[in-house]
């Protein structure tokens, strides 16, 4: 039988070591191509006052980027020290594009990031300025794989479950490779990093101007913030990832419960922008709806349907029912390889192999189940309805701020006008920790609204935990809790303190060649 | 495409190529990690002495992560077995490692000494501890671990943190962190200047003593007192990866079969300890250029050596000895080890020619001289 207080300890250790290591990744993402912006200016202007932006703003990079190291690492360890039993399923598939990510994006940025920092004197402007972009490059080829692996999760294609081996194999890379989830994760997960490395630029020269403290140099960065961001918040919120939504059964359930989405509306589908979803009762009160506008974001027609929950369900009551032939005809292939009878009944069920693992929560030998755990195992792929709904919306409310708020520091950048508008410095400096809030909920919209699988419609989350006393991962989550707090403190006094020495605190060049005043 | 069987052999030794790139690069700044407090003793000396890994540390780090990534794409039940089995273990590993980033990033941010001499420790135990897990866990693959497979044939670990710290896996773990402070210390005696660079050598020959020492002993355990694994049933060298259907007996002398069956594989460790006679020699008359080429070669040797002791088996289980794993039983289907092969061929030498490159852009010692100019480069 499942353990599911250790399936409960373990996701709670995923979830809160992902959630971490994702505050410092996408400002990773979104600082390394500034620098790469503010370098290019400097190479091709030849002024002074660039390189010291990509200098300081490259000190600040370089301790949130040591952070995305540190806590990277888990990551890696974790597939194995925790889901072992996912690796064994999936690592003949998933564990390419993680092994691609380390050959083509880790050693690209590992390398040169030292660089970076070591190579001002060593290296021509132009090869400096190389270097850098190399950082930029290996950070979002990094995303590239992760998001490729994650692609995979949210819609295993390319592949096929082997009996012989217990687990999915390769049947074609290309589909992997080219799966349209991961574009649309791709584009929309690195445009967020970018906006979250806008913001901190944009709040961070908000709170110089304020104070009438390095003006040259928040100036200019505001203005490449604001340009910069601007185009990218336009990105993520026009290129959304829902576009990928309805390419399984899983992605259609995620956003139905988005939506809370109860039952199928005639099409074009209304969006609700409000309301309150009852899970008890499966309907959502108090709704405030757009009419078609749901059905134009996820369908982009005005013909097909956005499936309800409740069809939904019914779906996978049919899928579950389908699995226990699949999952009766695996055990009489384990014990004889060679029953054609078996393997003939295998092949007809196994695409629903993982509705019939669902049942292994309930009972230890899915043939057993009764029409009550079949119920109860259907309405367990129907994920957080409340929280994906509000997370979501949330998430975009920020994400359409994030314009404006560009939008207006685009427009006073233009006109030279930042220092008169206090009010809007002020704005920009307090909206400082909202695109972390927004990619967090991004995380939690993708990932929570995943569950129950943790390969959708093939391997429920709670079968691919390792098998390991619940007690060490209960050590481990407390050692990471006290480790991790640690580490944030020290990581958020290091920024703050290094932020309020500003660009002539550095030690890289003498105080007094610090230009005073406009130019 | 080559078959199956030949895909799998190419395996074992790309794992082993990347583990052998992991100690020659990340070990030189795991052993200056571990030694850097005693090397340098004012804190210019260590800066300095820093200054020499700084650069370059994270990516050699990421041989680390490579080999990781190619053990779960390649050997995905060797990765899921191991991680989850030496839980507390690859726990302890990990937070060690973490330490690494922040502390060179950190360290020199602040100049109070108490914010420095936090960050050395935390270094230090980031250098030490890594170099010293790495052995205990190899002596640990000789002496078997007790696990099986479950019916849905999840691994499933039967032992503890502390069943790990034997005898032999504790002289493997003296082994692997003398053989990395000796590699650390070369690299210092080359990279940085004097005195630090003086220490370094002295401490690269004691280093070089103790792992001569320390691998002869092993050696000698193996040989005289130590029962290996032996696959007694049909080999299906092309068969789908099912750990369950061989037989295994446990016999003295198992581990040496494919050196009494090949002699040539003697070489691997007689090169190992030739090489850390060399580089003891070298570093005596102050050539830490070739002592580094000769340290490589120890490495390489020693984690050859291990490899060919324990070959075909990759984990072999203690407890239900049928059900360990090897290169026939446990690798990825052909189609990903054929297409992971492709594009570690196209893609590894493009990195060893960019890491060349950063290399030869940051060559040239680091003296104090240097070190006095700046506050801190990162």
């Amino acid at each position: 039988m499942i353990d599911l207080a250790l399936v409960n300890v373990s996701r709670l250790q995923f979830a809160l070591t992902a959630l971490y290591h994702f505050l410092f990744v996408p400002l990773t993402l979104g600082l390394s191509m500034i620098l790469v912006i503010m370098e290019a200016v400097y190479v091709m202007t030849g002024r002074e006052i660039w390189k010291r932006m990509t200098r300081f703003w490259g000190m600040l990079f370089g301790i949130n980027f040591a952070m995305g190291v540190a806590t990277g690492i888990t990551m890696e360890f974790q597939f194995g020290t925790n889901w072992a039993y996912y690796s064994h399923y999936v690592g003949d598939i998933f564990g390419a594009p993680l092994a691609l990510e380390g050959l083509m994006a880790f050693f690209l940025e590992a390398t040169f990031v030292g660089l970076f920092f070591f190579g001002w004197e060593r290296l021509s402007r132009v090869g400096h300025l190389a270097v850098t972009a190399l950082v930029a490059l290996g950070s979002s080829l990094s995303a590239l794989w992760i998001l490729i692996a994650n692609a995979w999760m949210q819609h295993p294609v390319g592949a096929q479950f082997n009996p012989q081996t217990m687990r999915m194999e390769l049947l074609s890379f290309s589909q992997v490779l080219f799966n349209p989830v991961a574009q649309a994760k791709f584009v929309h997960t690195v445009a967020a990093g970018y906006v979250v490395g806008s913001v901190f630029v944009l709040a961070v020269s908000a709170w110089y101007l304020l104070r009438g403290r390095n003006v040259d140099i928040a100036r200019r960065s505001m203005a490449v913030a604001a340009s910069f961001g601007l185009a990218c918040a336009l990105s993520v919120v026009v290129l959304g990832d829902e576009s990928g939504y309805l390419a399984s059964d899983n992605q259609k359930m995620k956003i139905a419960a988005i939506e809370a989405e109860w039952r199928t509306e005639a099409p074009p589908a209304g969006f609700t922008v409000f309301g309150f979803p009852d899970v008890q009762a499966r309907t959502t009160h108090a709704q405030l709806k757009v009419p078609w506008l749901l059905g134009l974001i996820a369908t982009r027609s005005i013909d097909r349907p956005v499936l309800g929950i409740l069809d939904l369900v019914a779906r996978a009551r049919m899928r579950i029912e389908s699995g226990i032939e699949a999952h009766a005809a695996l055990l009489a292939l384990r014990a004889d390889p060679a029953d054609a009878a078996a393997q003939a009944r295998f092949a007809a069920h196994q695409q629903d192999l993982g509705y019939g693992l669902l049942l292994l929560r309930y009972v230890g030998d899915p043939s057993a189940a009764t029409s009550r755990q079949i119920e109860e195992a259907a309405w367990s792929t129907v994920p957080d309805v409340p929280v994906l709904f509000w997370s979501f919306r949330v998430m975009v409310g920020l994400g359409l701020f994030f314009i404006l708020l560009f939008a207006t520091a685009f427009y006073l950048s233009a006109r030279h006008r930042f220092e008169q508008n206090r009010w809007f410095l002020r704005t920009a400096f307090l909206s400082l920790p909202l695109p972390w809030i927004a990619a967090e909920l991004g995380w939690i919209v993708a990932e929570y609204g995943r569950q129950p699988w943790s390969i959708d419609g093939l391997l429920p989350t709670f079968l691919g935990v390792s098998v390991t006393p619940v007690s060490n991962v209960w050590l481990s989550l407390a050692a990471f809790v006290v480790f991790y707090s640690a580490l944030a403190v020290v990581d958020v006094y290091l920024l703050v303190r290094m932020i309020r020495r500003g660009p002539d605190g550095l030690g890289y060049w003498p105080p007094e060649r610090t230009p005073v005043g406009v130019s | 495409m080559p078959d199956y069987a030949t895909l799998r052999l190419i395996w074992w030794l790309i794992l082993g190529a990347l583990l052998i790139g992991f100690a020659i690069m990340d070990g030189f700044d795991l052993g200056i990690g571990a030694t850097f407090r005693f090397l340098g003793r004012t804190d210019e000396e260590r800066r300095a002495l820093l200054e020499s890994i700084e650069p370059v540390w994270d990516g050699n780090q990421v041989w680390f992560i490579l080999a990781g990534g190619a053990a779960f794409a390649a050997w995905p039940l060797l990765y899921a077995a191991s991680f989850s089995g030496l839980y507390l273990a690859m726990f302890v590993l990990l937070l060690a490692l973490i330490l690494r980033p922040v502390g060179f990033m950190f360290r020199n941010k602040i100049a109070d000494p108490r914010w420095r001499n936090a960050w050395d420790w935390a270094l230090l135990i980031g250098g030490a501890v890594p170099a010293l897990l790495f052995g205990v866990v190899f002596g640990n693959l000789f002496l078997g671990l007790p696990f099986h497979f479950d019916g849905l044939q999840r691994p499933v670990f039967t032992g503890g943190f502390f069943g790990l710290l034997h005898p032999f896996a504790l002289l493997a773990g003296v082994v692997s962190l003398s053989m990395l402070i000796m590699h650390g210390s070369v690299y210092a005696a080359l990279k940085v200047g004097e005195p630090m660079s003086v220490r370094a050598a002295a401490l690269g020959r004691t280093a070089a003593l103790v792992y001569a020492v320390c691998f002869v002993a092993a050696g000698i355990w193996v040989a005289s007192s130590m029962a290996g694994h032996r696959i007694v049933s049909e080999v299906h060298a092309l068969g789908p990866s099912n750990p369950l259907t061989k037989h295994v007996v446990i016999i003295q002398g198992a581990w040496l079969v494919n050196y009494r069956t090949h002699g040539t594989l003697w070489l691997a460790p007689a090169i190992a300890l030739l090489a850390a006679g060399v580089t003891w020699s070298l570093l005596g008359v102050r050539r830490p250029g070739l002592a580094f080429l000769a340290s490589c070669l120890t490495l390489a040797g020693t984690i050859l050596t291990a490899g060919i002791a324990l070959f075909p088996f990759l984990m072999p289980s203690s407890s239900q000895p049928d059900q360990g794993l090897t290169v026939w039983d446990a690798s990825s289907s052909a189609r990903t080890l054929f297409l992971m092969l492709v594009l570690v061929a196209v893609f590894l030498p493009v990195v060893l020619a960019y890491t060349a490159w950063v290399f030869r852009v940051l060559r040239g010692r680091i003296t104090l001289e240097e070190i006095r100019r700046h506050a801190g480069l990162y």
